[in-house]
């Protein structure tokens, strides 16, 4: 059987476990227990929007992706600051995420790569040099185009790792979707990892300034988890042997690390808690996507790289 | 058939625009006033605000929920005329100096000779059915997201009937997804900060001052929903 149902089924079960765990098992006067409850039933909804993108045939894993593309991109643009004569370069950008998208259902690699790199990166200050307003300009360029990028382009490597063609080894053989599952699962696994190891051996702080609770216990006790981890799984999951196992490991263990610190230093940049109120617990949608925006053009052009 | 329109109005437009195309954060929405009549006010920034706040109140309550709005904006062709009425349920109020009637028409008196016309006379109706309805003190969409100067028309509404429960709604972003002049509302998440029933005041500059002060207080809550409280409350 595909390992995919082994994964999903084991997911649900470490909820299931922890959600009754901290039900019963949690004093009531424990300050953390309501958060964690209101956490992990946020978790459900997740996992309940995620399982449909793995399992059922495409345009609609793509389309429920693009649609994680559209909240995580307004979610952006509501928080930065903007004029309002960028309103139609706006428009451009929201427009360029169906294509993207579209590209993907089509499996048009070429399309897919340049488009956003390229032709976004023209078009988008060209709709902005029009509307002949030059203060701010080089602001609202760069804003808008590092946004597209980060919750269109990037995360839609996801999407583009479920059309890639099945990897048949032997009797063995490799579908998009369990490429995606360990992807999200390495990058959520991390970010977990990270929190637990830094909330019980955290002492030295690592980036002070940009996010103050993050220290490096947290850092390198959750990177070495996910190397373990991926180790364990990477090969079950991919096509991937060992050694490159190990690679991929590492690169979600920094770069989830990293993915969230970037958005960390955006928030605290523009002077707020959380990037939105979409999901109860967590906060908004980029809050949660924040690791995987790094974490998935480098886990997909590693796999690209190596057997595609 | 009216009920019917206005449902098709907030069920097929205002929902899937407000709820999936913008989406919509709102706070205190046990503040809302369950029956009418009630007064909700506003600022008003864009077309989509009457939107938003057609979503705050359930289904079976709007065919009883009436936004007031300008007679020469709503009312100036047959079009519009049509979906006021049908879809929005409008009531017309003439803006500015109200007309003072005409020398030559025959119901002229000494009395009625310079006396003007109740322009709230629709919204006192409407109240008295115990219906609710929506007004925005601000007169007109101004300026994105600035509050202009408040009229003092909910003031001469409630003269005769100030137990009627008045709620402040500060709405934050509409004027960014489609301002005056705009008509492709651009997606952006939208915030709707429902404050206290505002208590009424005999001294009419009294009472607009209160309000006025009332605004600027949830614009400042709604400013600060997701600001950090202290540089250390951070995950």
């Amino acid at each position: 059987m595909d390992p995919l149902y082994y994964g999903i089924a084991l997911v649900v079960s470490v909820l299931a476990a922890g959600y009754l765990i901290t039900r019963w098992r949690v004093p009531a006067s424990h300050p953390a227990r309501g958060e964690i409850l209101l956490r992990i039933r946020t978790w459900c909804w997740i996992i309940a929007f995620f399982v449909p993108i793995l399992v059922t045939p495409q345009p609609l894993p793509s389309v429920l992706l693009a649609i994680v593309s559209f909240m995580a991109f307004k979610e952006y643009i509501t928080l930065t600051p903007n004029r309002q004569q960028d309103r139609w370069a706006f428009l451009w950008a929201y427009v360029a995420i169906p294509l993207q998208y579209f590209w993907v259902v089509q499996a048009w690699y070429g399309m897919f790569i340049i488009f956003i790199p390229v032709y976004l990166f023209l078009l988008l200050p060209t709709r902005l040099v029009l509307s002949g307003h030059p203060k701010g300009f080089l602001n609202s360029t760069s804003t808008l185009h590092w946004g597209l990028v980060t919750t269109v382009f990037s995360l839609s490597h996801m999407a583009y790792l479920l059309v890639l063609p099945d990897y048949i080894e032997g009797n063995r053989s490799i579908t998009g979707a369990s490429l995606l599952f360990l992807l999200v699962f390495l990058t959520q696994m991390n970010d977990v990892a990270q929190f637990v190891w830094g909330k019980t051996l955290g002492k030295r702080k690592i980036l002070p300034l940009v996010s103050p609770n993050k220290t490096w216990e947290g850092f390198l006790g959750g990177a070495v988890t996910t190397l373990l981890v991926s180790l364990l799984l990477t090969p079950l999951f991919t096509p991937l042997d060992l050694p490159r196992a190990a690679l991929v490991g590492l690169e979600i263990g920094i770069f989830g690390f990293i993915g969230d610190v970037v958005m960390s230093a955006v928030k605290r940049d523009i002077g707020v808690k959380d990037t939105g109120t979409l999901l109860p617990g967590h906060g908004g949608i980029l809050d949660r996507l924040d690791s995987l925006t790094f974490t998935a053009p480098l886990y997909f052009h590693t796999l690209y790289y190596f057997y595609y | 058939m009216y009920a019917l329109c206005r449902w098709l109005f907030v069920t097929l437009l205002a929902w899937p625009l407000v709820l999936l195309w913008l989406g919509l954060t709102v706070r205190h929405r046990q503040r809302l006033p369950r029956q009418g009549p009630a007064i909700l006010i506003a600022n008003h920034n864009s077309h989509l605000d009457l939107l938003v706040l057609l979503t705050l109140l359930p289904l079976s309550r709007i065919p009883q929920v009436r936004p007031v709005a300008a007679a020469d904006y709503f009312f100036r062709n047959r079009v519009l005329r049509f979906i006021a009425v049908w879809f929005l349920g409008l009531i017309p109020v003439v803006r500015g100096k109200t007309p003072r009637r005409d020398r030559s028409d025959p119901v002229t008196t000494n009395e009625t000779l310079g006396e003007s016309v109740d322009p709230l006379a629709g919204c006192r109706q409407a109240l008295a059915k115990g219906e609710i309805i929506i007004l925005f003190p601000e007169g007109t969409r101004g300026e994105p997201e600035v509050l202009s100067r408040l009229k003092p028309g909910l003031w001469h509404l409630l003269k005769n009937q100030p137990e009627i429960p008045v709620i402040p709604i500060y709405l934050t972003g509409l004027g960014k997804s489609m301002p005056k002049g705009e008509w492709i509302p651009i997606p952006f998440f939208v915030d709707a900060y429902v404050g206290r029933p505002l208590p009424y005041d005999n001294d009419k500059a009294l009472y607009l001052q209160t309000l006025e002060e009332c605004f600027a207080v949830l614009a400042t809550k709604g400013a600060t929903r997701l600001r950090r409280t202290s540089p250390t409350d951070e995950r």
